[in-house]
């Protein structure tokens, strides 16, 4: 269905037409010394807000130890199923050897991603973050897919709260509530 | 089927139900659809009753203690005295007027308190945990938990990444205590090797000492735990349990025919564990069975059809197969681990070339009584019934041996049967055109003129007659790889190559000439026919000397096993 949409009468000074290019130009001078709203990308970077869903990325806890335990939640939860995982298991001479499990393989297809958050909502082990970084580009397919370390130095280290495994890997140490 | 007379009425949360007098009461719940939660129960063990998860409210009919009459309400219905504390369900017996109730508020109170009590020392690891998906004590802390630890103290820490024995792993603060391992290993595998040392929460899963969880039915304490306490070391980290498809399958091992489920993701298949038959498996399987799916990645699997030495198209290796066999004088020999459709295809296609003979190979092994039987091959009376053989195959195909020594035998068809294997020299092999229609190199696929690559089974379906003459169905679960072709479309379009006929290719258009040509088969179809398999009338084949001795659920037939 069309609308027609009625034009306005012109009134008598924009009949006239100079003193309507005259206070246009007024404008555009006006503006030409004050501030800018625009930033000069990619020179200039805006300032993220906190809670930004970016790319998603891998992190480390303060230990330096990798947080994933490829459960493959993400990778079950993504809608696009951009997340592809390899699971393996950490070697029994690793100071981490408790946690058994950890990624051999991790990939993000950012081709595919949607920068939804559900993988960041989903993980049990708080290791998958949508943080800062917004621009993603490359020149083939496969450069667009991130894999286990870029996705790791990404990420890089966030605090956390809760130290479950070295709690965990102590209280084993101490005999776990056996005399 | 069950005598009628002795069928005895209880009632489940109201409902009236006929049972079989005896029913566990966990089954009869089952039959009216409703789940008690159980760790310890197990369908085929014996009752421990030792996890009190299946706690119900339970009620009898009340007697008049005095005068034995029964008891009844103003309305003239039996008055039902109810215990005063739950009962468990799983150590009670259908009892005549037996009332129960599953999901009375104190039933539902005593599933939750069992459900604090277990996860209070549980280490709640499951994003490591392989069980994770199909554990029950995740489903039922979903629905009988409270969601929140009220638990300040220190759990306690126990053996994690244990090895029981050369396949399984043992995590002893995810056991439940629930024993069913335990059980298995004595009342099943009867091979005693594992027990509980320690007391109340310190209770501890292990082997004995010096002993190790090695028999070739350790991997079934693995799906019969409920937890994640006993993982399969093989599928150990390698892929989440809800990412798997799902598909019946038929155990080629042995001539059992044990009922399979193999889970595969993507085209890769990743375990093979058991499926409840209860004439053929049980719920059990063999060890050695569940590592059939390597052979479809194997290093030696043929992945492409050749000539001559040189890879070519499939279509083109036919054509080459039909003239070489155009030769005349041919031999053909079939096997025991192709499937009923083939071995047909096969028939019609001997009877087309006028084979001078054809032959199976027997392979014997050691039996277990249980779920190995003496005969290696899963379908050699799939042959029989189809008329490819009308004997039991020999170990050694010597009668073809000398056929080819006389000249007698020029060409030779072999249908995944290694020539060198079955007892013919080089010489020999070289005096004779030969096809090879096969998945993996051997020698004779080395010698071969035309080699015809094909498929696993797992990678097509069909069906295969086991020792109690029961037809059980496999289904295709990963697609071939690229170069190879489906046995069964080869055989029959070779067979399609020497008759005017139109021979049909594919597994459901074949079953309408087997039924046809075959009164044994006639009310079948492959879509038809159950996963639970039917039983043919084999009697026609009694006066053989099958090896097979007694198995879980088979008995010999002939009193004299065949003179070994
Ligand atoms: S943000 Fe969404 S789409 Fe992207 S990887 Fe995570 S779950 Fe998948
Ligand atoms: S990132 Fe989190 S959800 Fe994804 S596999 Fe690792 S631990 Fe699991
Ligand atoms: S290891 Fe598993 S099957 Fe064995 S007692 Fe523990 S929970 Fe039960
Ligand atoms: S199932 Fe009844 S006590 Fe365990």
């Amino acid at each position: 269905m069309s609308i027609v949409i009625k034009r306005k009468p012109l009134t008598l000074m924009e009949k006239l037409y100079l003193p309507e290019i005259a206070r246009g130009l007024s404008t555009t001078f006006r503006k030409l010394w004050e501030k800018p709203v625009t930033l000069e990308y990619p020179e200039q970077r805006p300032t993220i807000p906190e809670g930004y869903r970016g790319v998603p990325t891998l992190v480390k806890d303060p230990e330096g130890r990798e947080k994933c335990v490829s459960c493959q939640l993400c990778e079950f939860v993504c809608p696009p199923k951009a997340i592809r995982i390899t699971p393996g298991s950490i070697p029994e001479d690793s100071d981490y050897a408790h946690v058994e499990k950890a990624p051999q393989e991790f990939d993000i297809d950012m081709l595919r991603c949607i920068y939804c958050g559900m993988c960041q909502e989903v993980c049990p082990e708080e290791a998958i973050w949508l943080q800062n970084q917004f621009s993603m580009s490359g020149y083939t397919r496969g450069e667009m897919v991130n894999n286990k370390e870029k996705l790791y130095e990404l990420g890089g280290t966030l605090p956390d709260e809760h130290f479950k495994w070295r709690k965990k890997k102590e209280s084993a140490e101490k005999g776990g509530g056996h005399h | 089927m069950e005598d009628k007379d002795n069928l005895i009425t209880v009632n489940i949360d109201g409902h009236d139900l006929q049972v079989p007098a005896g029913t566990n009461m966990v089954e009869a719940a089952a039959m009216l659809r409703k789940e008690i939660p159980h760790y310890c129960y197990h369908p085929k063990l014996s009752i421990a009753g030792n996890c009190r998860m299946c706690l119900v409210e339970l009620g009898m009919p009340g007697r008049d203690r005095a005068t034995g009459e029964p008891m009844l309400n103003e309305d003239g219905s039996p008055k039902i005295m109810w215990m005063p504390g739950p009962a468990i369900a799983c150590g009670t017996k259908a009892a005549p007027g037996m009332h129960i109730k599953t999901d009375s508020p104190k039933a539902l109170e005593s599933r939750e308190a069992i459900t604090e009590f277990l996860l209070i020392n549980h280490p709640l690891d499951c994003p490591i945990c392989d069980q994770a998906g199909e554990c029950t004590l995740q489903e039922f802390s979903s629905k009988h938990g409270r969601g929140y630890s009220r638990f300040i103290e220190e759990k306690n820490v126990k053996p994690k990444r244990t090895r029981l024995g050369p396949r399984v792993t043992l995590d002893d603060e995810r056991c439940v205590l629930c024993s069913r391992c335990i059980r298995f290993c004595d009342e099943i595998a009867n091979d005693s090797v594992l027990g509980f040392t320690d007391r109340g929460s310190y209770s501890t899963l292990t082997c004995f000492p010096g002993k190790e969880l090695a028999n070739n039915y350790s991997l079934n304490t693995v799906d019969i735990c409920p937890v994640g306490a006993l993982t399969s070391t093989d599928f150990r980290f390698k892929m989440r349990v809800w990412f798997l498809t799902e598909i019946n399958s038929i155990d080629f091992e042995t001539s059992v025919g044990t009922n399979t489920v193999v889970s595969a993701r993507e085209g890769k298949i990743y375990r093979v564990t058991p499926r409840r038959n209860d004439e053929v498996n049980d719920t059990w399987m063999t060890d050695s069975g569940r590592e059939l799916y390597k052979i479809v990645e194997a290093e030696d699997r043929l992945t492409a059809c050749s000539v001559a030495g040189e890879e070519t198209a499939a279509t083109e290796a036919i054509v080459k197969a039909s003239e070489t066999l155009r030769g005349g004088k041919t031999a053909i020999v079939g096997s025991g681990q192709c499937s009923v459709e083939e071995q047909f295809a096969l028939k019609a296609l001997a009877k087309s070339l006028d084979a001078v003979s054809v032959d199976l190979v027997a392979r014997y092994g050691e039996d277990d009584g249980l779920l190995m039987s003496v005969d290696r091959n899963p379908n050699v009376r799939g042959a029989l019934m189809t008329g490819l053989i009308d004997t039991l195959p020999e170990e050694r195909l010597e009668d073809l041996g000398s056929k080819i020594d006389s000249g007698e035998v020029r060409t030779v068809l072999s249908v995944k049967e290694d020539l060198t294997e079955a007892g013919l020299s080089e010489e020999q092999l070289s005096k004779v055109d030969i096809v090879f229609l096969g998945t993996h190199r051997n020698a004779t696929s080395e010698k071969a003129d035309v080699v015809l690559a094909g498929l696993t089974q797992f990678e097509k379906s069909g069906t295969v007659i086991n020792q109690q003459f029961r037809i059980q169905k496999f289904n295709r679960v990963v697609p071939g790889p690229r170069g190879c072709i489906e046995d069964l479309y080869a055989l029959s379009t070779i067979a399609a190559n020497f008759s005017d006929e139109k021979f049909p290719s594919t597994v459901g258009s074949i079953w309408k000439q087997l039924a046809g040509e075959n009164s044994q088969f006639s009310e079948l179809s492959f879509q038809s026919l159950s996963d639970q398999g039917q039983v043919l009338d084999g009697s026609a084949f009694e006066h053989l000397p099958f090896r097979e001795g007694k198995s879980l659920h088979f008995e010999p037939k002939r009193e004299a096993v065949a003179a070994e």
